[in-house]
């Protein structure tokens, strides 16, 4: 039915986006806290900037990212010493896919997080915890439905990404071909049609699953609290 | 012995206080925001005062002058909030170790088997706080508060939530705590009830100021403190002993400076000290001693003054022997009677216009 690329194609999706989430949730938590917690002069212009890749063209994103972390970019000549290199790899898709999703999995914690009642956290101060134990032991657990809600967000936009990943790091096949652009390829050549058509329908049905994977957590979540 | 003297910004609200105490329970009263959240907060150091010193027990928490503004995890001042503020993810067993797990045990001072007890937690602790009734998490909440072993409880309006028969049941745990464990309490309220079963200590706040601070009895005879007690429940504080019971008709009799009182039972051993509030609304006034009446207090009484020009109401206040007592009639019952200072009336208070919630042990 799929042939051994077109499993490659869908693998390395699901690598580079499980990738983007997992390495940029902490981040993304870290950001979503300093925008419902804290005030600091500025916030206005970080919170848009935190957003700027949800209304900058992709191919804008690609392109920066393309300056910044290229070989002969900046930050890519600081972090190749430490064998971190982004240029053409599966690594650089990932980064891609996690700048896209950042402004949705933010968004989701951040709306989480001020929800919370401030006074629960005062009433971990006064219990005698610090900052950080009740930023672990009362706000993040009380995130949780936001957190999930982000990551699963996060995954399935990384799922769609096209313009800046393709841009930053090509349309290599086994490095850089994710999903969206193997369908886009397999479009391009004369008889590809058929393989477009079946990427696009494992490509629905991920996207459904990973719906459903949040839809059911929300679930469990809610009889955990009934049941309680 | 808790020593407080801070000014409080907050946006355009300003609170100013000074006051220290040491008995066993002190109460801050006033309405509605008149500043008493802000002051315990300041206590525990959720709000930073912007001048000003805090001690509770001869430990300095805040003193702006020596720069000291302990964090509030490091200040060991309980807090127990109006509505409880159960951790929600948590056992009821998981927000009682909260903060005793982070008590040093050779610090611990509070037991955690007698905690449990005392507050009758044993049954819930498997449950989660959505479950629990607005009393039992009220429960849970001083239980949580008291095993982080604090050097002071603050109590911030925790019956505010409650209907009236958890609120009785909730003051008794307290009135427990404040015997057995022998921990300062800080009890916020503006119900006039509830300072006078409980405390002994009294600071009147209103408007972001202190209007008054002293024992209990003595302050709330005085007008500044009557006028904030709201129409309905303005009245005078009795200290008294139970004299003696009456079994055949379950009548107690307290005996005070200046006259008895005759109330509905109360569960205390005859010389015992209690406080009964007698509501001014309670006391009727009459020129000479009625005969052939239901009511059971008659106390001789001489007129003190006649509060208020105008209205249809006044305020007559009276003493019998050196207790002070307030009776609120109307105008033109007081023309009528031709009530001034020095007349000797009779004051009469109806038995049972003296329940159970208006009689606290001292």
């Amino acid at each position: 039915m799929l042939s051994a690329d077109e499993m490659e194609v869908i693998a390395l999706s699901l690598r580079v986006s499980a990738a983007s989430v997992v390495a940029s949730l902490p981040l993304a938590i870290a950001t979503a806290w300093l925008l419902a917690r804290r005030a600091f002069p500025g916030k206005t212009l970080f919170d848009a900037f935190v957003h700027l890749p949800l209304v900058v063209p992709p191919v804008v994103v690609g392109y920066v990212l393309l300056l910044a972390f290229g070989r002969n970019g900046p930050l890519g000549q600081l972090l190749s010493p430490l064998g971190i290199s982004f240029a053409f790899r599966w690594t650089g898709a990932a980064l891609a896919s996690a700048v896209m999703g950042f402004p949705l999995v933010v968004r989701a914690i951040r709306l989480s997080m001020e929800s919370i009642d401030p006074r629960l956290e005062a009433a971990g101060r006064t219990l005698g915890a610090g900052p950080w134990r009740v930023f672990f032991t009362v706000t993040l657990p009380l995130a949780w439905p936001g957190l999930a809600t982000g990551a699963l967000l996060g995954f399935a936009r990384g799922l769609g990404e096209f313009g800046a990943t393709i841009t930053f790091v090509s349309n290599i096949p086994g490095e850089t071909r994710t999903l969206p652009l193997a369908i886009y390829g397999a479009t391009q050549v004369p008889g590809g049609d058929a393989q477009a058509l079946r990427l696009s329908i494992v490509s629905v049905a991920i996207s459904l699953a990973a719906l459903g994977i949040s839809e059911w957590l929300a679930r469990r979540r809610k009889a955990e609290h009934e049941r309680a | 012995m808790l020593d407080v003297d801070v000014t409080v910004r907050r946006g355009s609200f300003g609170l100013e206080a000074r006051f220290a105490s040491d008995a066993p329970i002190v109460a801050l009263f006033g309405r509605s925001g008149s500043g008493k959240t802000t002051l315990v907060e300041s206590i525990a150091g959720l709000v930073r005062p912007v001048r000003g010193r805090i001690v509770v027990d001869g430990r300095t928490l805040y003193d702006s002058a020596r720069g000291i503004d302990l964090a509030p995890e490091a200040r060991r001042v309980g807090y127990v909030f109006q509505e409880g503020l159960l951790f929600p993810h948590l056992s009821v067993r998981a927000n009682l170790a909260y903060g005793e797990r982070l008590v040093p045990a050779r610090e611990r001072f509070v037991d955690h088997d007698r905690v449990v007890s005392l507050l009758g937690l044993a049954p819930l602790l498997s449950r989660h706080p959505a479950t629990l009734s607005g009393g039992e998490k009220q429960r849970v909440a001083i239980g949580r508060a008291l095993l982080a072993s604090p050097r002071i409880l603050l109590m911030d309006e925790p019956l505010a939530a409650l209907d009236a028969a958890r609120k009785s049941e909730i003051l008794q745990y307290v009135e427990l705590l404040r015997d057995d464990l022998k921990l300062p309490i800080v009890y916020v309220s503006h119900a006039i009830e509830e300072v006078t079963r409980l405390a002994d200590s009294l600071v009147v706040i209103a408007d972001g100021k202190l209007v008054a601070s002293g024992p209990v009895a003595e302050l709330l005879g005085r007008a500044e403190v009557q006028a904030l007690e709201g129409r309905y429940d303005a009245g005078a504080v009795i200290e008294a002993r139970v004299a003696r019971h009456d079994e055949a008709f379950e009548l107690s009799v307290l005996a005070f400076d200046g006259g008895e009182l005759v109330v509905a039972n109360i569960d205390a051993l005859p010389g015992e000290p209690v406080r009964a509030r007698i509501r001014s609304r309670d006391v009727s006034l009459a020129i000479e001693r009625p005969r052939a009446v239901s009511i059971q207090n008659i106390l001789d009484a001489t007129v003190v003054s006649l509060g208020g020009e105008f209205g249809a109401i006044v305020d007559v206040r009276l003493r019998v022997g050196p207790t002070p007592l307030t009776a609120r009639i109307t105008r033109r019952a007081a023309a009528q009677l031709g009530l001034a200072p020095g007349v000797r009336v009779f004051a009469m208070v109806k038995a049972v216009s003296i329940d159970r919630r208006s009689v606290g042990f001292a």
